[in-house]
Order: C-alpha cells, then structure tokens, then sequence
C-alpha cells in the first residue's frame, strides 16, 4: 500500500460512507412502489440520522458502560470491516493474508456488544432480542464461512480483496453452479445479517415478534444514530461481499467500474426491497431451517470446488 | 307481555318482547348455580349474567341464556339478601360452567358479592364497589399500582421468565396489561389485565333523554358503533312497544354491514402487515377508507355515529344516493376480491396463519366465545341467523364457519363474510323497502325488562333494559363480545412462541373499551 494509494482512496472511501442511508431509501422506495404508495423522501434517512445526532441520549439507571459502549464499538468494529472490504474498486483500503478471520470476527464482535448493551438494560424484550440475534447469528456464520471456504480455494488467497477480486472470473467459467449457490447463500446472509424480510420486519412496530429492533429499544439520540447508520453500513459491506463475489469485475476496468458497483448496490437493495414485498416473513421457529439451508448451499458448494480441485 | 311457562323455571323472551320484571321466575341462591348450569347441558349459551343493586341493599343476579336453535332467549333470576352482616354470597356458576367466570367476576367487583368456590375470582375492570363494601379479593385502593397486581397463574423455575406488556403499547391502541409466562419462545400461559379504559358507560345509558343515552352507547366499543347502537336502540323498542318501519330496519342493516366490511377489511390488512406482507397491508388498509367512506356518505361520520336512534334512523338514504353507494359497491367488490384473493394464495401468508392459535370447538363451547371466533372453531353462532330481527327477518345470511379454529380459520371465516356482506349490501341498496325512516318510541312499559342483541363485527353484542314503576329506564346492561372473547384468546396462546402473540392478538382483535365499559 503507497502513500498515493491511501490518497487515492479518500475519495472512494467518503462515497462508500456516504452511501448506505441512500441504499435503506432504494429499499424504502421499492416496497412503496409495491404497496401504491409514494413513500418516504428519498434523503429522509439522512433527515433522520441528523435528526438523532442532534438530540440527547437517556439512559436508565440500571444500564452501565456496556449499555453506552455497545453502539460504539458496533460502528466502530463496522468502520474498521469497511477498510478490509473493496466496495466501489477490485481493492480495499487495507488487506492481509488471512483478514478474512478479522473480518468475521468483527462482525462477530459488533454483534456481542450490541448483544451485551440489550442484557445490560435488564428488560425481558431486548434480552428475547439478545437470544434471538445470537442463536440466528450464530447459525448464519457457518453460512458465512464456507461461502469464504470456496471463494478461498478458488482463488488460493485469504485475503478478503483477492477472494472476491477478478481471480472469480475464472471460477465462474468453470465452476458456475458452485458460485451462483455461493451467491444464493451470501443473499440469505445479507437478508439475516441486515434484519430484513424473511428473518426479520425492520418496519414492525410489535416488540414480541422483532429480533435486531427489540435489542435497541432503549438506545436513544447520537447511539441511535450510530445503530441506524451501523446496519446500513453492514447492509452496503456485506452486500458488496455478495456483489463481488457474484459478478467479479476484471482488473482493466477502471473508473467505469466503480460507477458499476454503486449501480449494482442500488438493484441488489431494490432486489431487496422486491423480496420484502412479495413475501411474508418466516415463522420464527423456522428460521433456523431458512439459515440451515443457506449453510447446505455453501457446503455443496464446497464440495462442488473441492471435487475439482482434486479430481 | 311474556310469562312464565308453566312447570319451568325460566321466562322464554324472543327478540323484540319485553317481560312483566315480576314474571322472571326466581330461583334460590343456594339453587341458582346448578341451575343455570343446567342450562349447559341442553346445549345452551349464557348469554348474561349481571347482578343489579336493590333498594334494600340486597343484590338481585340475572342470568339470560339463549337457546341458539330456538332462537330464545331464557331468563331467571336469583335474589341475595344481606342477613346478619355476613356479605353477599351464592355458589359460583364458574366451576360448572367456565363461560360464567368474566360475568361473575364483574358482579363480585361491582357489589362485593362473594361467588363461592369461582376458581379464578380476581378484579376484572379495577373499581370499588358501588356502596364500597370489599370485593372478595380486599378492599380497592386507588394507590396500588395496577398491572398484574393480584395473585393469577404463574409458572416458577430457572428456565421460566415472565414478560410484561403495556399498559402503553406500541402501537395506536388501546391500552391493556399482558403478562407472558414463557419457556424460552413459548407461551405457558398468558394473564391479561385490564380495566384501563373504565368510565362508568353503563349508568350514563340511563340518560332520561333517550338521544344521549345513544351516543353513548354508540362509544362504548368506537369501532362497533352501529352494532352497540342497534342492540341499544332495539331494547328501548322492545321497551316501548314501538314498531320500526322497513326502511329504517333496512338503513340499520346498512350501517351494520357497511361497519363489518370496513373492519374486517381493516383486520385482514393489519393481518398481513403483521406477518410482514406489505401489499396486502396497504391495498386492504386503502379500501378500509373506502367502506368507511360509504357510511360516511350516509349519516355524514365514518363511523356510523348519530345514525341510530331509538324510534328509527335519523338519516335516510335518497334513491340518488343508494344508486351512488351501490356503483361505487359494485366497483369495489371485484377490488376486494382481487385482493384477498392474493392475499389467501400466498403461501408465505399461510404458512403464518395455519396452525397458529388453535382453539377447539370444544375449548369455544366451554368457554362461551362468541362472534367470528367462534364460528372459525366450528360453532354455528350468528345473532343475524339465530336471533333475526329487522331486515335479517327477511334476508338470511348463511352463517360463515370454518373447522380449524386457528389464525387461518379466524381469518378466513372474515373474508366469507367480507364476500356475504358485499352480496347482501348490493341487494339491499338495488331495492330498498319504502316507509318512514323514524318515529318516536311511545312512553316505556313500567315495570319491564327487554333486551336487544346484535351481530357486531365482533360476535354478539347485549344490551339489556329494566324499567321502574314510573315507565323510566331504571338499569342498563350492556355487554360487548370481547367480554367474552378476552378468555379465548388468553387460551388459544397457550403453547404458541411468543412472537406469534401480535398476530394471534390481531386475529381476535377485540375492544378494550368494550370490555372496560
């Protein structure tokens, strides 16, 4: 990584920051559009998150640190992910051999402090949240990882950049039916991962049936904001997983690449949008079957390289 | 005038008599719960049980069961006199027949009456007494915080946690108490508390201006307006003696129709917005307006206030306007059918309802539920079918029953009388019947009781009537469905993951207000 490199990237990182509120009003929009109505302005969730930093937070007294820690160290465990993952260009800011593990481990970590800040107020809601966001969590990171086991040993890398890089092109030419159940999986992930139909009802206003919006409850103000703005982020980090892994750009294509990737986010939150519209979501009981599925799509596929490579 | 039957100790009254107060045979105290409990066995539903403050301190309890088949209602009474300064006191109905416990823990509240051996006796609405003798659970202290604070059914043990909802809930409703009992998601036993929206309609009925005892009659359950109404209005009919022409039954028929399609369009949209499927919420949500838009056009309140009145209805509907409210009938229906069709083919939609919230048509018997609940359980139970009175006298509707008697059934059982009550409207506007619209009831018979029963969108709403020696309205009893149905749902959760409540909640969907009065 060059210093120019680093300068370059400003540029590129201010968008892929800027852009998640604009990617929740692409959803907003979509499920409008599908219910006759015109919905919410389009900038509304930049409105809104003004609108929260402005105010002050309340805290109960029975929370602690914790309960003020968690927002931050989500957001902050999301910023770090961003640097490892290449949203609009083939790269990222950062990358390592082997970041792959830090970023599921970062993923992992905003999840338990977002988890520990609902046990920590102490109320029955957000602690039924806490148990639902970790048994769901924990069952759609098996998911997560083998979709990674594929990606890895396609392109006989560990870093995330390369995983999802042009090195899948070839893979796609020769192991297509592997990478599109690859990218049926990472699909069920994002929707798991970013609380939306299916799994969850981002829109509910019914404590008993939320899983992500029940352990927030009692955040307020700037925390909130952070929370809202935290799973827009996951929404355009894991969604640019998904995209490129699942039309990998090849490395001449420059700037005109980059205006792809943002076009490609802005259909995958319509396709988002389409799901949350023409279905309804799952039971909660078989939500594990729902996640369980997405873990057999990527064990086959698994199964699919492996055979290859060693065949 | 109505009397007894010789050799039986019950007064037969149909829909529309009134009865000489001094021909409802009385049965003793010590008799009165094996009694009415008897009643259970020729397979007959206790349609009330009240009890009604005497001069002398004593309570006088009345027990109205309808005979379903008949069409009848039966009535008997029980007088409990104060002696050597014990409290009031008689064997409980409950433990023979569940259906009795909500009624008997009203009369235990309003009159510090004891029931003797009622399995579940606790406060129902949180008042005092009338004359602020203790209820059998204690006195009543204002100062005592509300929810859940009386001893009901509680499961201990590690694993075992207790979730408290409302009184402030969410979303725009009103307000009420549950307590989950659960094992990890699932539900061992839900308590609700409620008596957060008591106001006291039940003496404001007794107005001595007929026209504001309606309005309040119209607001005991807002949603049920023209159903409260109708049942109000047709007591003090009874009571009078007065004859309501065709057209005024049939504009009531309207009103009541036009109030079923709106909320049961309104619930089959909050339904599918509860399972998280967008489109039906919002198309079911838009033609809600619509249905309360038709009644808006008639009496000028979405609502269907002020368009009931004892003697008649305050507004007719021009021919002009029937055409108008028939094409834009006619328009909606396809609408309507296009809608819910989707909605019931979804198989995501249905994977959501089926299987959720069973109740038994046992469980339903048992417990007395009554309405579209019921019916979804198998139990034949409509008052338009049972008990016809006004234009239901001359055009039946077939009662809508399904078998399964879970979230699909009770969903489904709505959208057969979405369908039923369009037909029925598109009829009845195509030839409405000519004739006077209102006439003031004549004075009311002194010394009577009459009783008026409707088919809300709800289930079967109760108004019963007694006049004094003076011909004046001396005591009103008014009964919403819900007082029924509160226990029903409280039983079909049991063994449900707790995310499933909103929607169980919403498939019942009963009144608060309704149940506070």
């Amino acid at each position: 990584m060059t210093a120019v490199r680093a300068i370059l990237f400003v540029p590129e990182l201010a968008l892929v920051l800027a852009m998640p509120p604009m990617l929740m009003s692409v959803i907003a929009k979509t499920k409008a559009w599908f219910g006759g109505r015109v919905g919410p302005p389009w900038l509304q969730p930049y409105y809104d998150l003004h609108k929260l930093i402005q105010k002050h937070a309340v805290y109960s007294k029975t929370t602690t640190w914790v309960f003020r820690a968690g927002p931050i160290v989500s957001l902050a465990a999301l910023l770090t992910a961003a640097t490892l993952i290449p949203v609009l260009s083939n790269e990222s800011l950062m990358g390592f051999s082997g970041d792959v593990i830090l970023l599921a481990y970062l993923l992992a970590l905003g999840r338990m402090f977002t988890v520990l800040a609902a046990m920590d107020t102490g109320s029955s809601f957000e602690g039924m949240g806490a148990s639902r966001e970790v048994t769901f969590g924990a069952m759609s990171e098996p998911a997560l990882f083998l979709a990674f086991v594929v990606m890895a040993v396609a392109t006989k890398s560990l870093q995330l950049s390369e995983m999802i890089g042009p090195g899948l092109l070839l893979e796609w030419r020769i192991a297509g039916p592997a990478m599109i159940l690859v990218a049926g999986a990472l699909f069920v992930v994002l929707l798991t991962e970013t609380c939306r139909v299916p799994v969850d009802d981002p829109a509910t206003h019914l404590e008993l049936t939320m899983i992500h919006e029940v352990m927030v409850l009692d955040h307020s103000g700037p925390e909130f904001a952070f929370i809202t703005y935290g799973i827009a982020l996951k929404f355009t980090l894991l969604g640019s997983i998904l995209i490129h892994a699942a039309i990998p750009h090849s490395q001449e294509i420059g700037l005109f690449g980059s205006t792809l990737r943002i076009a490609e986010l802005g259909v995958l939150a319509v396709l988002v949008g389409v799901v949350e519209s023409a279905t309804a979501r799952l039971r909660l009981n078989r939500i594990p079957m729902f996640l369980a599925g997405a873990t057999v799509l990527s064990a086959i596929a698994v199964v699919l390289v492996l055979m290859r490579r060693t065949g | 005038m109505r009397t007894p039957v010789n050799g039986c100790d019950w007064l037969t009254v149909r829909q529309g008599e009134r009865a000489d107060i001094d021909s409802v045979p009385r049965v003793e105290p010590d008799a009165f719960a094996e009694h009415v409990a008897a009643a259970r066995g020729r397979g007959e539903r206790l349609a009330q049980l009240f009890g009604r403050r005497m001069p002398d301190g004593g309570v006088v309890l009345h027990a109205f069961v309808a005979d379903d088949r008949e069409g009848t209602m039966k009535v008997c009474r029980s007088e409990l006199r104060r002696s050597d300064g014990r409290p009031l006191q008689y064997p409980s109905v409950t433990g023979r027949w569940p259906a009795a416990q909500a009624f008997e823990r009203e009369i235990a509240e309003q009159y510090g009456v004891h029931p003797i051996g009622h399995p579940w006796l606790k406060p129902l609405r949180y008042h005092a007494t009338d004359d602020g003798s203790p209820a059998p659970w204690g006195a009543f202290d204002p100062n005592k915080p509300i929810p859940g604070d009386y001893p009901f059914y509680r499961v201990d043990g590690d694993e075992v946690h207790e979730v408290a909802v409302g009184p402030v809930h969410a979303g725009i409703i009103e307000p009420g108490h549950f307590r989950f009992q659960c094992h990890g998601e699932e539900v061992l036993h839900l308590e609700i508390a409620l008596g957060y929206q008591h106001r006291g309609a039940e003496p404001l009925l007794l107005h001595r201006n007929a026209t504001r005892s309606a309005i309040v009659a119209e607001t005991l359950a807002g949603d049920a307006s023209v159903g409260h109404a109708l049942a109000y209005c047709t007591a003090l009919e009874s009571l009078a003696g007065a004859a309501v022409g065709v057209r005024a039954h049939a504009i009531r028929g309207i009103a009541l129709e036009l109030e079923r399609l709106a909320n049961h369009v309104g619930d089959l949209g909050a339904l599918c917005n509860d399972v998280a499927f967008l489109p039906g919420a919002s198309f079911l949500g838009r033609l809600r307006g619509e249905f309360l838009n038709l009644t808006l056009e008639i009496c000028g309140n979405r609502f269907g206030r002020n368009l009931l009145r004892p003697g008649g209805v305050l507004f007719d509907i021009p021919p002009e306007m029937a055409d108008g409210l028939h094409s834009r009938l006619d328009r909606l229906q396809p609408e309507v059918v296009r809608v819910l069709d989707m909605m019931f083919e979804q198989s995501s939609v249905l994977a959501r309802f089926e299987g959720t919230g069973v109740l038994s048509q046992e469980q339903s018997e048992e417990i007395g539920l009554v309405g579209p609940v019921a019916r979804a359980s198998g139990c034949m139970r409509d008052v338009r079918h049972d008990f016809p009175h006004g234009v239901f006298q001359f055009s039946h509707l077939p009662v809508a029953t399904e078998t399964t008697g879970d979230v699909y059934a009770r969903a489904a059982v709505r959208w057969l009388e979405v369908q039923r009550s369009m037909e029925f409207l598109l009829e009845l506007l195509g030839n409405l019947p000519s004739g006077r619209t209102f006439a003031a009831p004549g004075p009311l018979c002194p010394n009577a009781v009459a009783f008026g029963l409707s088919e809300t969108w709800r289930g079967e709403a109760m108004h019963v009537a007694f006049t004094d020696d003076a011909g004046k309205l001396a005591f009103v009893k008014a009964k919403d469905p819900s007082l029924h149905n509160w226990f029903g749902l409280a039983l079909a959760l049991r063994g449900v993951p707790i995310s499933d409540f909103p929607l169980c909640n919403k498939s019942f969907n009963l009144s608060y207000a309704g149940h506070d009065l």
